[in-house]
């Protein structure tokens, strides 16, 4: 509702694939079993190889775990893999099995699957290990004005165009790293 | 919304006090604006239950909810749906705060508020944040298909502590 701009700079903490340098940065927010995220995730993946070096790509948590009851152990999922730097990783197989299901059971076959010691993620996420992480990214999302998933933000502003479509989505992208350019 | 429908109601503005109102939370049960006095209040007037899925702006605020009440914060929910379709809504979406019936007479504190959309039949998708004093400290009118999210929110109720008008302490 504000200005449309991403309120918290990307860090240290963040989870970024591509050169901190590239001239456009892709933040999306999202929840891993939101159906619109699950969309989203290969027209994203086809964005990132399309842009290359030019693009660095940020995921942050965004789980409506009222609606979507199974998103917020399944982005402590993904957190108790990046502890162990298999971050990416995790996040593609979360994304590709959404349908299959993200009962703790499905989260710890997916860990497993990977080489993870699922025992281990499936205590972290007991022990409630990387929550703080998660609702830090969530209300960080609520400050940037993100009011639902996948909400992306180019270039630290919000991005209301057309993501469905990989070609198009990827030339609005292009756009930006040419306006980076000029400046 | 169209772009052809420019026509907006006017809401009321900041300082002014907030027009107190009895409704339905329950087909058994009734709140008063007056009732939270000492405490904030957020109003969400909002078209219908039932509009939308994942962007829901509802399902968005209810997660929410524990931030607001940590800036001393209720929040109420406000549309010109029935208590029977409030109770079915709420359960299905396990919502945490009072949704509030402006049925009858349809609109009522919504026009009260100048948040209603006369052309529709339905309340705008209007935000007020009220202090602990019961005065208007912020409104806002979003596009009727646009979630405005809880930034504005949330800004409005760190103001008021600021200031020290919103909770007492």
């Amino acid at each position: 509702m504000s200005a449309g701009r991403l309120s918290v700079p990307i860090g240290e903490r963040d989870h970024a694939a591509g050169p901190a340098d590239a001239p456009v940065t892709l933040v999306e927010y999202g929840d891993y079993e939101c159906p619109h995220c699950a969309r989203a995730h290969p027209v994203v993946a086809r964005v990132r190889e399309s842009l290359g070096s030019t693009l660095r790509f940020v995921f942050r948590h965004f789980p409506l775990t009222e609606v979507h009851p199974h998103a917020e152990h399944a982005a402590e999922a993904a957190e108790s893999a990046a502890a162990r730097g298999r971050f990416w990783e995790m996040h593609d197989s979360i994304y590709a099995h959404q349908r299959d299901g993200l009962e703790d059971d499905d989260l710890a076959e997916y860990a497993a699957a990977l080489g993870l010691d699922a025992g281990e993620m499936l205590a972290e996420i007991e022990d409630e290990a990387h929550i703080e992480r998660v609702k830090a990214d969530f209300m960080g999302g609520v400050r940037s004005g993100v009011n639902g998933t996948p909400t992306f933000f180019v270039n630290g502003v919000r991005f209301d165009g057309d993501w469905t479509d990989a070609g198009a989505f990827a030339a609005a992208l292009r756009d930006a790293a040419a306006g980076a350019g000029r400046r | 919304m169209s772009p052809a429908a420019p026509h907006h109601a006017v809401l009321l503005a900041p300082g002014t006090p907030a027009p107190d109102f009895t409704l339905h939370a329950t087909p058994d049960q009734t709140l008063s604006l007056e009732e939270f006095r000492g405490r904030a209040v957020i109003l969400a007037f909002y078209p219908a239950d039932w509009s939308a899925v994942c962007g829901d702006q509802m399902a968005l605020y209810n997660q929410i909810l524990p931030e607001f009440r940590k800036l001393g914060a209720e929040l109420l929910g406000i549309s010109v749906d029935g208590v029977w379709c409030h109770a079915a809504y709420a359960a299905e979406k396990h919502i945490h705060f009072p949704l509030l019936a402006d049925f009858e007479p349809k609109g009522a504190v919504a026009r009260q508020y100048g948040a209603y959309r006369e052309q529709d039949g339905y309340c705008e998708r209007a935000l007020f944040v009220i202090d602990a004093e019961g005065v208007i400290r912020w409104s806002y009118c979003s596009p009727v298909g646009v979630n405005p999210g809880a930034d504005g929110i949330l800004e409005a109720l760190e103001g008021l502590q600021t200031t020290g008008a919103g909770a007492a302490s």
